[in-house]
């Protein structure tokens, strides 16, 4: 290009920052790849790279030690090591996308319900049919989810300023707050449940098998195509929804195709780990202040960190507290919070 | 001072609870105070005071031994027999007044949270009172022997936890303080504190032994059982002379919501406005933990049921107070006469609160 031609913007910004931001995606990549390296080897008992290597790829033989690993790799650690990335994956998109769709910066991935109907079927299916077993929990809290979800968008859709991102924010919160309110009625009735309900909201992403991963992958692998597909769309929405629809978006299905994606999202995500407070909030804000204002650099950011995040929280989980765990949902709390409280107070985050 | 949006007479459009009023509201003067006189919200404040007022007598009437609300109104004047005396003023008034005054606390902190933040989402629960007393609360309870005994028989558990969410307030007041108080900032800090606070709960639930779990958890969604007079007095007086404090700022507090530049053009020093009615939301919600516990939501739902009632653009004062006072007295009232198991009020609060916010606004958006 000669320096007399005015150089044309070329779309999603300059290619000096275009490039700045594939690079960051490679960084996170990489960081997602070595946390994941980290989380095969690290646990109660401390694995080689050759043993954790061992355990995945070895044809099973009579060593009695070697076998010991293999089932340890093989059981444990890979299918906690997946969730870890799919439900962050899924929870970070989540994040960025509730916020977009409501336009408020304080809006987390349980405001469309999903956190409290996931709760609430959890506590009446142990109340009702005596469930005891996580394995039956986890569809019951997705459909609780799922249900939670389709009620809040539907209110929020009645009559005019359908779904505008004030009535939505509010109608999740009143419809969290109702199902909260029953969760704990039920649970303050029924002990068996009360105890079940400590366990399930504390979310981790161990003792979860690959029966449960894999539909729950499905899931959240749609969720993530529908998420995709609204992108540049959600950023036109950000400019209000006339100037939207004088573009040409049809703002109620993408509205509505953004939100069945939140709640395929979160709830699933959900349903396989219980309720992980603060991750979605937090990863939105990073990601936008990594990328900038532009949905389609910012989601799959925030789905990165997301996953890099909760990875790196569920191996701290592990070692912190030998022989036994802290949850990782516990973790992202207190590890997260004083990193975000400290980006926050040094001016980071606009107020989007 | 009118916030409100005036429109344009003959315009059909009409924003979200927000009614087209004529350009000129007459002012009401008397001497240096002056203000705007707007009949439609000061006749819905004083029917929410009067239906506060009403069920707050019946809440005194309710119980073992009925009294009728005439003879209620009666006693409260002074006028009462001596059996009715006893019954109201020695066992049924603490209750009832600590209905009134936790929920009047929790509706003005959430308007002026809400009203700081300028946002919907925001409430005191953000603030970290709740969640810093409640981690304290159920640390407390969950863990047996040592310096948690100590604590717990030398101050009790009310003040400890008390003490531990004023703590965790005043740590999100001044973490969030950087050349004075921003509203963003407030809530984002607010929020990691409260997430880092219940990730500690969550976590003394899980490693705790069942029956201290019960116990954690009925003390976690607030309760008004069991009042004396000795729990409730603090917290009268302490509301009393926050509510006093924040009618003197809220006069200056009007011109926030045209952002900083207008208001200082106003006059109003902004910065010290904010700070003085943050602190005093933060402790009326310390004040209302005090008296009932952490019980959630009401501060979040009654500011927004306030500005649909009232057809106000922000969070109306007086208004949340009265919305806040009676969900709560009425939910009380609920919980001891309707409901066949015993609830704790907190619970009652956000099943009869939420599902009333969206159905307003349902019915905002269907017209």
């Amino acid at each position: 290009m000669t320096t007399t031609a005015v150089a044309r913007p070329t779309p999603g910004g300059t290619t000096k920052a275009r490039r700045k931001r594939v690079v960051g995606l490679g960084v996170l990549a990489c960081l997602l790849v070595v946390a994941g390296a980290a989380s095969l080897a690290v646990g109660a008992r401390a694995l080689t790279p050759a043993e954790v290597w061992h355990g995945l790829f070895a044809a099973p033989d009579a060593d009695q030690r070697l076998t010991e690993i293999r089932l340890i790799v093989r059981t444990v650690r890979v299918p906690r090591t997946v969730l870890a990335v799919v439900a962050g994956v899924a929870l970070g998109v989540g994040g960025a996308l509730i916020q977009g769709y409501t336009r408020n910066p304080i809006a987390d991935t349980g405001l469309l319900g999903v956190n409290s109907g996931a709760s609430f079927a959890v506590v009446s299916g142990i109340a009702l049919f005596g469930l005891t077993d996580p394995f039956q929990y986890v569809w019951l809290a997705f459909a609780g989810a799922a249900v939670a979800g389709v009620v809040v968008f539907g209110l929020a859709s009645i009559g005019r300023g359908a779904g505008n991102p004030l009535t939505l924010a509010l109608a999740g919160q009143g419809v969290t707050v109702f199902l909260a309110a029953m969760t704990t009625a039920v649970a303050l009735t029924d002990k068996a449940s009360l105890n079940a309900l400590r366990f399930w909201n504390a979310g981790s992403v161990a003792g979860v098998g690959f029966d449960v991963i894999w539909p729950v992958t499905a899931f959240i692998a749609a969720g993530l195509v529908l998420a995709l597909t609204t992108l540049p769309a959600v950023n036109l929405l950000n400019l209000g929804d006339d100037v939207a629809r004088g573009l040409g978006v049809n703002v109620a299905l993408i509205r509505t195709v953004g939100i069945v994606s939140i709640t395929l999202l979160a709830g699933a995500a959900t349903a396989a780990c219980g309720p992980i407070a603060f991750i979605g909030l937090m990863v939105a804000h990073v990601a936008r202040y990594l990328t900038g204002p532009d949905y389609r650099w910012l989601v799959p950011y925030a789905g990165l960190l997301g996953a890099v995040i909760l990875l790196v929280c569920d191996i701290v989980g592990r070692l912190v507290v030998r022989p036994s765990e802290l949850d990782a949902g516990v973790l992202v709390a207190l590890l997260g919070a004083p990193f975000f409280a400290a980006l926050v107070w040094l001016g980071k985050f606009k107020n989007a | 001072m009118n916030g409100a949006e005036v429109k344009p007479s003959g315009a059909d459009v009409k924003a979200d609870a927000v009614h087209p009023r004529p350009a000129l509201t007459p002012g009401v003067r008397f001497g240096r105070v002056s203000f705007v006189w707007r009949p439609w919200i000061a006749c819905v404040t004083l029917l929410l005071a009067a239906a506060a007022f009403l069920v707050f007598c019946l809440s005194i009437g309710v119980g073992d031994f009925p009294i009728s609300v005439p003879r209620v109104v009666a006693t409260l004047f002074g006028r009462g027999e001596q059996v009715d005396e006893f019954v109201i003023m020695d066992l049924r008034m603490p209750r009832a007044l600590a209905g009134l005054v936790v929920g009047s606390a929790l509706g003005v902190s959430g308007a002026l949270t809400q009203a700081i933040a300028r946002n919907p989402l925001a409430s005191p629960d953000i603030l970290g009172i709740t969640s810093g007393a409640s981690a304290v609360a159920v640390f407390l309870v969950t863990v047996s022997g040592g310096t948690a005994a100590v604590i717990a028989d030398a101050v009790g558990l009310s003040a400890a936890a008390l003490a531990g969410g004023l703590g965790t307030g005043l740590l999100v007041y001044f973490l969030a303080w950087r050349r004075g108080v921003d509203g963003f900032r407030l809530i984002l800090i607010g929020i990691s504190v409260s997430a880092a606070m219940q990730a500690i709960t969550t976590w003394l639930l899980v490693t705790a032994d069942i029956r201290d779990v019960a116990r954690a958890q009925a003390w976690l969604v607030g309760s008004l059982d069991n009042r004396s007079w000795d729990e409730v007095r603090v917290a009268v007086w302490g509301t009393l002379a926050l509510l006093v404090v924040v009618t003197c700022v809220s006069f200056q507090f009007k011109p926030l919501h045209f952002g900083d530049e207008i208001a200082a053009g106003l006059g109003v020093r902004y910065s010290a406005v904010r700070a003085v009615l943050l602190l005093c939301a933060v402790l009326l919600a310390g004040v209302a933990v005090s008296a009932a516990g952490p019980v959630p939501f009401v501060a979040l739902v009654a500011p927004q049921v306030a500005m649909r009632l009232a057809r106000c653009p922000t969070p109306p004062m007086a208004a949340s107070a009265m919305v806040g006072a009676l969900l709560l007295i009425g939910s009380d009232l609920v919980a001891r006469t309707a409901l066949p198991v015993s609830l704790p009020v907190g619970v009652v609060t956000a099943a009869i609160g939420g599902p009333f916010l969206v159905y307003l606004l349902v019915r905002a958006n269907r017209r």
